[in-house]
């Protein structure tokens, strides 16, 4: 009865929460608190994946009602990979958070809220049942809307009010769509719905479902900002601190991407032809208009909260393509792309310390100033555009062979060209920020960084570094996980089976 | 009952998105509350509104007497209210902290982080 346990990812981050409550006047004490709880995650999700690595999809019945009765939490290898990535991006931007977020904020509450939206997060991944999702994404979206107003700055209220106003729809789009497939097929449990729509006796029509289907599309799409919907993203993510940008980039645009890729592999496969090239174009346009986007942009946080949206296609074209290949290469791009981007975020936070800005064009010579930063960007930003040997190149590689294999020429040519253009992108913060010369206004005000003081701010960016170098040169024992991961949600049997039981 | 909720929902949405799309700060508030209701009414109806006995075992009988009505809906409907409560009271905060510090409660003017 190993699998009582998997309920740990939720329950952490909740009592690491309540403990920063218990100690809400003491916030030194809720640093170390905070910073411990994010290594617990970090331990059990990784535990919970050789769990699922070894013995396969595993779920377990909260109260121990049976499904579809109860609520079921479920951990697939896809699910218990989520979940170590919220544990990463959890420690690290945990520990980021020590210096980087005021005293103020951390006065009040910052910690806590971090935490309630990593159980937000994980309670995302692991649920097996699409009524609780809804809730457990009200979880994460309410510490997230406070994290995002949290130190009452002006750009923070504009950014929040947009934040706010469009998720809210979103949630309302996910409602009714969840009123109305409760209507439909009498149970909101995934498993059990996927079981009722296979089957052709109990099968609804398929128009029904795929008019459903879109809603859901819809619900998803806003929170995992695709085309034409991801307006709220730039206009709110680069006015918190960097380390809270950090943390969103990461996990908040992932959990829509983990929605939408969960429910068009298990539950809305009836009428694939239809929605998955429509998932494929909104990829397409995804990519471009992110892309397009952060090329325009001058501001460090703005240009990296537009490669978000630009990035957030290629997932969604390894769901389009819909073979296991496809699905392994959107699984290894997410949890890649991730890391690289909070990577970046917490740079630009670092560069923005020691010259005090984030606009490029009031940066430069910092190639010569600190050597070793402009090594992490390289190898972040690299990563990111899809340059061999790093993560990005197996990620991008992975999903092109997949799209080649189905004659999905298009597609792939897209993402190669939008490849491109994200390289460019890249190079201009490159050019900009560490290789043209310094200009001597801005130089007399810049800090100097020394290991030994900010270790707080450096320790991270170097810990995220080595997750993407591992990423990228583990690729081969990494890839049969994800492939893994790709098979199984190619063949939701194996999960029916794993939540309703064998007979079932 | 079947026959008008569908209106009813369809006029609270139209009423809702209409008050979205004002370029006040209150009326889309206003909007959002609507918004949730209506949804909570969809969910009410397509549930299936049925006069049947309480889902409740009889001290006589060993199991649920068919016919009797659903309860997860109210129980969704539930849950769905306490979590629109909350997050109406949190944006009925957020917008009078946004109103003190941009000065308007027009939302053309909150343009300064648009892209």
């Amino acid at each position: 009865m190993m699998n009582r346990y998997l309920i740990l990812p939720i329950v952490i981050p909740l009592v690491t929460a309540v403990l920063c409550l218990l100690f809400f006047r003491r916030p030194k004490l809720q640093r170390w608190i905070g910073v411990s709880g994010a290594g617990g995650l970090l331990v059990v999700s990784l535990w919970l994946l050789g769990l699922v690595w070894d013995q396969g999809i595993q779920a377990v019945q909260i109260g121990n009602w049976p499904a579809p009765f109860g609520i079921t939490l479920v951990a697939d290898l896809f699910s218990a990979i989520m979940v170590v990535l919220a544990g990463v991006l959890g420690l690290a931007v945990a520990i980021y958070s020590l210096e980087s977020v005021d005293a103020q904020r951390q006065a009040f509450g910052y910690y806590p809220l971090m935490h309630f939206l990593l159980m937000g997060v994980c309670g995302a991944f692991l649920t097996g049942d699409l009524f609780n999702l809804y809730v457990w994404f009200e979880v994460m979206l309410m510490s997230s809307f406070v994290l995002l107003a949290l130190g009452g700055e002006r750009g923070q209220m504009e950014g929040a009010i947009k934040y706010v106003t469009l998720n809210l729809l979103s949630s309302a789009i996910f409602l009714a769509a969840l009123g109305l497939l409760y209507g439909l097929a009498g149970t909101l449990n995934m498993a059990d719905l996927a079981r009722k729509f296979a089957s052709p006796a109990s099968a609804p029509s398929n128009a029904i479902v795929t008019a459903l289907s879109m809603l859901f599309l819809g619900a998803f799409g806003i929170k995992a900002a695709i085309f034409p919907l991801f307006f709220w993203l730039p206009a709110s993510y680069h006015t918190p601190p960097v380390a809270v940008t950090a943390l969103f980039s990461g996990l908040l645009t992932k959990v829509g991407v983990y929605s939408l890729i969960r429910v068009f592999t298990l539950i809305f496969v009836q009428e694939f032809a239809y929605t998955h090239t429509l998932l494929l174009m909104i990829a397409a346009l995804t990519m471009v208009t992110g892309v397009l986007g952060a090329v325009a942009q001058n501001e460090m946080r703005r240009l990296l909260s537009f490669h978000i949206i630009s990035q957030i296609g290629y997932p969604l074209m390894g769901l389009g393509i819909f073979t296991s290949l496809g699905l392994a290469a959107a699984v290894y791009f997410v949890f890649h792309v991730s890391i690289a981007k909070s990577t970046l975020f917490l740079i630009s936070g670092l560069i923005a310390r020691i010259r005090g800005v984030f606009d490029l064009k009031k940066l430069g010579g910092l190639y010569k100033k600190e050597g070793w930063l402009a090594v992490f960007f390289l190898i972040a930003a690299l990563s990111l555009a899809g340059l061999p040997p790093s993560s990005g190149f197996f990620a991008k590689l992975s999903l092109v062979q997949a799209g080649l294999q189905q004659g999905q020429f298009l597609i792939v040519a897209i993402s190669l060209f939008v490849s491109l253009l994200t390289l460019f992108s890249m190079i201009k913060i490159w050019n900009e920020a560490f290789w043209k010369e310094t200009l001597t206004v801005e130089k007399k005000e810049e800090v100097t960084i020394s290991l030994a003081q900010d270790w707080s701010w450096i320790l991270p960016i170097g810990f995220l570094t080595a997750v993407t170098v591992l990423l990228g040169f583990g690729i081969g024992p990494i890839f049969q996980v994800v492939s893994l991961a790709g098979q199984q949600l190619m063949n939701p049997q194996l999960y029916i089976q794993a939540v309703l039981g064998g007979g079932g | 009952m079947e026959v008008v909720l569908p209106f009813v929902i369809g006029s609270l949405y139209a009423m809702a998105i209409y008050m979205l799309l004002r370029r006040s700060l209150v009326k889309l508030l206003i909007g959002l509350g609507l918004l949730s209701h209506a949804s909570n009414l969809l969910i009410f109806t397509a549930g299936g509104l049925t006069r049947f006995k309480a889902p409740v075992i009889p001290m006589t009988a060993d199991q649920l007497q068919l016919p009797h009505a659903d309860p997860l809906p109210q129980a969704l409907i539930l849950t769905a209210i306490v979590i629109s409560f909350g997050v109406t009271a949190f944006a009925l905060a957020l917008a009078y902290r946004a109103y003190r510090s941009v000065d308007t409660d027009d939302l053309d003017q909150m343009k300064s982080t648009d892209a």
